[in-house]
């Protein structure tokens, strides 16, 4: 009896100090998130009478506002979302298209392909900032969103054919004779059994590639110059030199730069985090 | 009555498209070709035509208006006396060893503490995983804000007696790689847990049992079951964490430029400001072009393995 009493002690012990560690990591976590977000509420002059780092002592919700209008976040969200939303509709489109043609047909030089396609995405984008933001110019859409959007969907296709290829090839081959058997020809193939079939694999990838490429800063800054075009990140940074100190209406616009993607990964956390171990290569 | 009439009808249809298939896999159809065409033509414009540009400016002295001169080796071997250079390559390997290190230690240890299935480890698991969502710039800026001479850490230190370690931060030459190291910390432990967490579920739980039953304690269990049968996942956080150090450029950039004093300069900023802001397009593609060498290893290695996957 007494054994058996230790045991539930000591496994209620276990329980506490498991909730004592992971809850004290998670709050140290979560601490500098609801720091901004506070910052965000307090007014400019509560700032710069107690510090930064005081308690807060007033509030207000007129940062946000301001971040949204005079900071020109409104319109830096806007253009985030017509590069954002296209992108991940064409990329992955495309990737859909070419790893339906290189995991279920016998094209010559497909797996050369897929890597080729695959180590496009790893390179360092470094070596492809210059002449990508020269080529811009040359077509003529320097400083445009379609040149963003151009770069991002170049750019990503080759990593999310190689994660759809392998999703792809795990369907069964008899799926596809049959259809072949009742006359479908390719585009009906991928179009009514390859695609509905690969529906989970393409709901995390774009759960994961809107993120990415909303948070993307270095090919906004390589291939746009105005600060009117510019995407919400590289907004945040334009907002940074022009509230230098005035850390209320900073803190509002980083707010506001992470709640899509926050509200992203809050609706489709499973999305999420399976497309991240889609990517892994094992 | 129809469905039996009608694989009949077709069946003669059918031998020859077998046939066919059969004789001529090298025959696809078009549209399948186009499947793979269109993609492959947008990446070559926006990501293969440049990259080969970006190794041959590397040979050229390019102000970005006149033509291009060509130099040969000449950017490689200015490299070589170029103090900045050298002190963003040292920050480059500190950053890998120190970020890269730290975040698969940690991110293994939050997925080793998570890893079990109880009440509430799901908001624990977010709460870890939350900062990944952001990007790195809003990253920056949080902590930009905590860094501040009148900001929360130092007002922390000072609560606690530390007043004496009180620092701006990110002007102070000795303290501003770090500082800049911990948020991109903050945001890469979680994304490591998850893939660890994915690691750690696919392990046959009778491999514990067994040693358990050999009497193996906690740590042995860890050392000789846990880490041999995390070998595939330790290899892809490797390489996800050297080419994630590699092409780290947005956090240096929004907290520091790479100063003060070139103190937080990496290779990535460096790379970016000579190009864009000094605009020597020649200088800056031949650092780019050191940036790739040091990823190629690791690039080379993630194809091997898909190349193995593929298979």
């Amino acid at each position: 009896m007494s054994a058996n009493s230790t045991a539930v002690r000591r496994k209620r012990a276990a329980t506490a100090g498991f909730h004592l560690g992971a809850g004290a990591l998670s709050l140290l976590w979560l601490l500098p998130i609801l720091l901004v977000l506070v910052t965000s509420l307090r007014s400019f002059d509560d700032i710069a009478a107690h510090g930064l780092g005081s308690w807060p002592h007033s509030f207000t919700l007129s940062n946000f506002g301001q971040a949204w209008s005079d900071g020109g976040q409104q319109r830096a969200l806007i253009n985030s979302l017509i590069v954002t939303i296209p992108c991940v509709i064409v990329t992955l489109a495309l990737a859909a298209m070419a790893a339906f043609a290189l995991s279920r047909y016998e094209l010559p030089f497909r797996r050369a392909l897929l890597l080729l396609m695959l180590g496009g995405n790893l390179l360092p984008p470094q070596i492809l900032l210059i002449p990508v933001s020269k080529l811009s110019e040359m077509m003529g859409v320097y400083d445009t969103l379609p040149a963003l959007i151009g770069v991002q969907i170049g750019f990503g296709v080759g990593f999310y054919v190689f994660v759809l290829h392998g999703f792809m090839r795990a369907i069964p081959v008899e799926i596809q004779q049959a259809a072949v058997v009742d006359g479908a020809g390719p585009w009906q193939i991928f179009w009514r059994i390859i695609l509905p079939l690969t529906r989970p694999a393409l709901a995390a990838l774009s759960a994961l590639s809107f993120t990415w490429i909303f948070n993307d800063l270095l090919w906004a800054i390589t291939v746009l110059r105005s600060d009117t075009k510019m995407p919400i990140t590289a907004a945040l940074i334009g907002l940074q030199g022009q509230y230098v100190s005035m850390w209320n209406v900073i803190a509002a616009g980083s707010v506001i730069a992470a709640a899509p993607t926050v509200a992203v990964f809050l609706c489709f956390q499973r999305h999420f985090v399976a497309g991240l171990n889609l990517g892994a290569v094992k | 009555m129809a469905v039996l009439t009608a694989p009949d009808r077709k069946s003669p249809a059918r031998t020859p498209a077998v046939g066919k298939r059969a004789r001529g896999s090298r025959r696809t159809p078009p549209l399948v070709l186009a499947f793979v065409l269109v993609p492959l033509l947008a990446e070559s414009v926006w990501v293969f035509w440049p990259a080969l540009q970006g190794f041959y400016l590397a040979l050229t002295k390019w102000d970005g208006v006149s033509t291009p001169q060509f130099i040969g080796l000449d950017n490689f071997r200015e490299m070589a006396s170029d103090d900045i250079f050298r002190s963003a390559a040292g920050h480059t390997v500190l950053w890998l060893v120190v970020f890269g290190g730290l975040s698969a230690v940690l991110g293994l240890a939050a997925a080793l503490l998570l890893q079990q299935e109880r009440r509430g480890v799901g908001f624990y698991r977010a709460a870890l995983f939350l900062p990944v969502v952001f990007s790195l710039v809003a990253t920056a800026l949080v902590w930009q804000a905590i860094y501040q001479p009148d900001g929360v850490l130092n007002r922390v230190l000072d609560a606690v007696g530390l007043g004496s370690l009180q620092h701006a931060w990110l002007a102070d030459q000795d303290t501003a790689l770090y500082a800049v190291i911990v948020p991109a910390l903050w945001r890469q432990i979680g994304y490591v847990m998850v893939l660890y967490l994915a690691g750690l579920k696919g392990i046959d739980p009778a491999l514990y049992e067994a040693a358990k039953v050999d009497g193996a304690s906690a740590w042995q269990r860890f050392r000789h079951v846990t880490l041999p049968q995390l070998r595939s996942v330790n290899a892809v956080v490797l390489s996800v964490i050297i080419i994630d150090s590699l092409r780290s450029f947005d956090v240096v950039w929004s907290l520091t430029r790479g100063g003060p004093y070139h103190s937080s300069e990496l290779l990535s900023t460096y790379m970016y400001s000579t190009a864009f802001q000094s605009l020597r397009l020649g200088y800056g593609s031949a650092l780019a072009v050191v940036i790739f060498v040091l990823a190629f290893g690791v690039i080379c290695s993630y194809l091997v393995r898909a190349f193995r996957e593929a298979d």
